[in-house]
């Protein structure tokens, strides 16, 4: 089958636990920010929540501190990983979050504080999915992007 | 605070919810395609089918299910006299994801022997779903 598009090989892998150990204590802090409410404490917390998830989105979720916390601490101390997990999905996962706790704080910074406990909340969720069930947010969001943002691109001519 | 702390009750009561129905979702099969009437020229797109059946893996890059599915699918494709696995990226096949109403990744289109869709599939599957899955399409093919 010489003409398949896979999209399997991964030239290095993370160990699949390490963003959902980081997306765990991503939810506790957002819960933080959801406890403080409409803020100045709230939105210095969301802001320092977002600058974790840019960390990630630029480096992956290894690169952030809650990947190093999860090495230093947490691995050591379980078996090693059964099979290694492509870094691409968690890193998605981080720019997902970085564009909610970020629209949080420019909302918050604007003046509009009740934006701070709502993108918290929101990013409460998907991070607590992620810990609990291991939910894709790759998954669940990225065709819908791409097939929003070719919406109005794909005409009969594309089509075979 | 009471506010905030009946707030973020709501939202674990949201999270479990969810995640339990998220959760159940994952790799369960659908005999009944959502477009049946979308028949899709897979030669064209390179595809050689299965004489008794093939699955059709649509995958994206930033999914981590659609490793562990493909390996699953193929694992039961090498198994199995007539059956292959195919898995395309869905970046490059954007109008067959239209045309099928494809919305998450991986969704699996299990195909007969004729090529018409039998079953139909979406999030991380178990080889004891793709099993269930391949059955779908081999027990369509032999009803008259």
């Amino acid at each position: 089958m010489p003409r398949d598009t896979t999209t399997t090989p991964a030239p290095t892998g993370i160990d699949p636990r390490g963003p959902r150990v980081g997306a765990g204590i991503t939810a506790g802090l957002l819960a933080v920010v959801v406890l403080l409410g409409p803020s100045r404490a709230g939105l210095a917390l969301l802001a320092l929540v977002a600058a974790g998830f840019l960390l990630g989105a630029v480096r992956g979720a290894e690169g952030t501190v809650q990947g190093w916390l999860f090495r230093t601490f947490v691995r050591p101390r379980i078996a090693p990983p059964v099979e290694l997990e492509d870094r691409r999905p968690p890193r998605f996962a981080q720019l997902v979050g970085l564009a909610v706790t970020g629209a949080g704080v420019v909302l918050g910074l604007l003046g509009v504080p009740a934006a701070v406990p709502w993108a918290a909340g929101i990013a409460f969720v998907a991070a607590g999915l992620n810990a609990a069930v291991g939910l894709c947010l790759g998954c669940e969001l990225y065709l819908l992007g791409v097939r929003l943002r070719t919406a109005g691109r794909t005409t009969g001519a594309t089509r075979r | 605070m009471t506010t905030q702390l009946g707030v973020l009750g709501a939202l674990v009561l949201v999270t479990v919810v969810v995640g339990a129905f998220w959760r159940r979702r994952q790799g369960s099969v659908r005999t009944v395609p959502v477009r049946q009437g979308a028949a899709v020229d897979w030669a064209a797109r390179g595809l050689d089918l299965g004489e008794r059946a093939t699955f059709v893996q649509l995958s994206a890059a930033v999914c981590a299910p659609c490793r562990a599915t493909a390996r699953v699918l193929r694992d039961l494709a090498d198994r199995e006299a007539g059956v292959e696995h195919h898995e395309l990226d869905v970046e490059e096949h954007l109008d067959l994801v239209r045309d099928l109403g494809v919305l998450r990744t991986p969704t699996v289109l299990v195909l007969d022997g004729s090529g018409a869709h039998a079953a139909r599939a979406s999030g991380g599957m178990s080889p004891a779903q793709a099993r269930r899955a391949l059955d779908a399409a081999l027990s369509g093919a032999e009803r008259p």
